[in-house]
């Protein structure tokens, strides 16, 4: 792709971003920054799994299991009180480089808690970890099994999350501390922060949005493609379609993570159903709508069709809608909405009722 | 030294052998023809020594380095590039990024020089886009370059198919049936590109059913049947051998 489009598309995804905070504010309606703040994070996850899915043609239905990973031990590892380990020399070491440090509960009582930093780290890196262990054996597979295989993932971490007791059980986490960034200011959910979050939430999905589309008009990114097309045939071309598809599969888990990290920072908590498997197929059919190997089309249906649903216009019927729309989306258009040729669509309309008339 | 060498191989699939005991020697700088009957092996040969499948027994070496045991997506940077009997371009991808994916083991960025599009990932990719057109107007076919390659014709799509195993800048390049599908006049373009690669300094080993086109371009023919080798000659003398007219005119 020549460097112009590109430059052309990134522009107008920030006028776009801008645009939508005037809006808020020239309306009245700034409290909608909120769900859109929220809706970055998730479209964090959702183009890193057009990604894979989309471009590597590698299916997961278990996404929002890594969502919950970097969700859940930043939560764990910033809430849970280290005070009774504190003569340990391990941990001396890491409150000498601040990487735990103590700070007020909600009691005011004093905890000894891991910086929000050292434990975005860890969960990242764990993330890593358990990417690699899961993607190793799991994406020899192909089709319908590797679906089972990451909804099985998916499910796995669900009922861990679920069923530990430090995790929260049911109850997930809570009290769970900003995340500082530079000057002060830090992810948190405080109204008076919330321009500044929404600002902060869609700089971290344009960045990755412009590394993303670097990524699939290179050398990689054609070599996903031809994977997807043809898995044999690419590796005849010297193609080594493991290492590109267990690398494809840890980077769309890290931005899940991510998104999970900061969202959990944001919300001050997290719960069980952000692992849920309804979530991962959620994701699924958001990339679906968004035309599958298309990052634009899924980041604007990731941030429409999150923003309705954290507004609750779905309302009880959420998990049924996204549901029926991966049903028509597979009926009508598998290639996904945004690829269906409007022209040729008003052409076949206008055709059959003048045929009628 | 010969380029190939292929000692004693074998290969079955559950109670059938597919090729059994077969060797030899394809010598740098020659196109040799291997002919046989349907089921034959022939493309069970080529899958062997591109890696698709490992060997039962036997091995496989090129310019004097065992093959036979490494991971198939190695193949390619070793030197040795094919087509496929059956065509396997890759889908949703114009005639020209298909001819690209050829130039990847020429090129190194990875993911993370990728995402962060730093500038030697620009040069690499301006390289690769040159050597593909150059390649498709070798082969005449630069107009198709903006074409969707599955929308192709069939005779075009084989083209292209070269292309993108020549674009690896193969030593040894293994065609399987690359006339087949091909009308009268497509077959002779097919086999004046052949020569014209071996020219370059190619060396060509192809699988062909069209006898009149190997007897034409080979300089030796290897004729499998049931898996087994039964002739290795030139042209001439395999027209006159009376096991192959057997095999191939029927008991
Ligand atoms: N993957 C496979 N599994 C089982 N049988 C196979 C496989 N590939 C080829 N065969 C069998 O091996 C024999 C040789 O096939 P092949 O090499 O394709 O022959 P040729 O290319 O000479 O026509 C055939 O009987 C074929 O059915
Ligand atoms: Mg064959």
């Amino acid at each position: 792709m020549n460097t112009k489009k590109k430059y052309i598309q990134l522009s107008l995804f920030l006028s776009i971003i801008i645009f939508i905070q005037l809006l808020t504010y020239f309306t009245g309606c700034e409290y909608h920054l909120t769900q859109l703040t929220m809706s970055a994070y998730y479209c964090l996850l959702i183009i890193g799994l057009c990604l894979l899915m989309g471009y590597a043609g590698q299916i997961s239905i278990g996404h929002a299991g890594f969502f919950a990973i970097g969700g859940y031990i930043s939560a764990f590892l910033t809430t849970y009180d280290l005070s009774q380990y504190k003569d340990k020399t391990i941990l001396i070491l890491f409150s000498k480089i601040g990487a735990a440090l103590f700070r007020q509960d909600l009691y005011g009582g004093k905890v000894l808690n891991f910086h929000p930093w050292a434990a975005a780290l860890i969960a990242i890196i764990l993330t890593i970890i358990i990417a690699i262990l899961i993607g190793s054996p799991v994406l020899k597979l192909k089709g319908h099994y590797l679906a089972m295989a990451t909804l099985g993932f998916g499910i796995i971490v669900y009922r861990i999350v679920l069923g530990t007791e430090k995790f929260g059980a049911a109850d997930g986490i809570s009290d769970i501390p900003p995340f500082p960034l530079l000057f002060g200011i830090e992810v948190n959910g405080k109204p008076v922060m919330r321009v500044w979050n929404y600002y902060i939430s869609w700089s971290i999905v344009f960045i990755t949005m412009t590394f993303l589309i670097n990524l699939i008009n290179s050398r990689v990114g054609r070599a996903l493609y031809a994977i997807h097309g043809a898995e044999d045939a690419s590796r005849a071309m010297g193609v080594d379609t493991r290492e590109y598809k267990l690398k494809t599969f840890v980077l769309s888990a890290v931005l899940a993570s991510v998104g999970g990290i900061f969202l959990t920072h944001y919300n001050g908590g997290i719960g069980p159903s952000e692992a849920s498997v309804i979530k991962s197929v959620k994701y699924v059919a958001i990339v679906a709508i968004g035309g599958m190997a298309n990052l634009w089309g899924s980041l604007v249906m990731g941030l429409i069709l999150n923003f309705l649903s954290l507004r609750g216009y779905f309302g009880t019927y959420d998990d049924a809608v996204f549901g029926a729309i991966l049903i028509i989306i597979m009926l009508f258009a598998p290639e996904g909405l945004l690829k269906v040729k409007l022209f040729d669509f008003i052409k076949y309309v206008s055709f059959r009722s003048k045929k009628s008339v | 030294m010969s380029l190939l060498e292929v000692k004693n191989l074998y290969k079955s699939f559950g109670g059938l052998q597919a090729v059994c005991d077969v060797s030899f020697n394809v010598q740098d700088g020659m196109i040799k023809a291997l002919i046989g009957p349907n089921g034959a092996g022939k493309t069970t040969l080529f899958n062997l020594i591109s890696g698709v499948l490992k060997p039962d027994r036997g091995e496989i070496f090129f310019n004097g380095l065992p093959i036979h045991s490494i991971p198939q997506y190695k193949i390619a940077s070793y030197g040795i590039a094919r087509t496929f009997q059956h065509i396997r371009l890759f889908p949703k991808m114009t005639s020209l990024e298909n001819i690209m994916i050829g130039r990847h083991t020429h090129t190194k960025a990875g993911f993370i020089s990728c995402m962060l599009s730093l500038p030697f990932t620009w040069k690499e990719e301006k390289l690769v886009r040159e050597k593909s057109m150059e390649l498709m107007k070798f082969l005449g076919v630069s107009e198709l370059a903006s074409i969707d390659a599955l929308s192709l014709s069939y005779g075009q799509q084989r083209i292209v198919e070269l292309a993108r195993a020549l674009a690896c800048e193969p030593k040894l390049l293994l065609l399987d049936e690359p006339a087949a599908g091909l009308n009268m006049r497509e077959t002779r373009e097919m086999g004046e590109f052949i020569s014209k690669i071996r020219e370059m300094g190619i060396t060509v080993l192809l699988v062909e059913h069209d006898m009149s086109l190997v007897m034409k371009i080979s300089d030796e023919v290897l004729v499998l049947s049931y898996g087994q080798k039964i002739a290795e000659d030139n042209p001439l003398s395999i027209q006159k051998n009376k096991e192959v007219i057997r095999v191939y005119l029927g008991e």
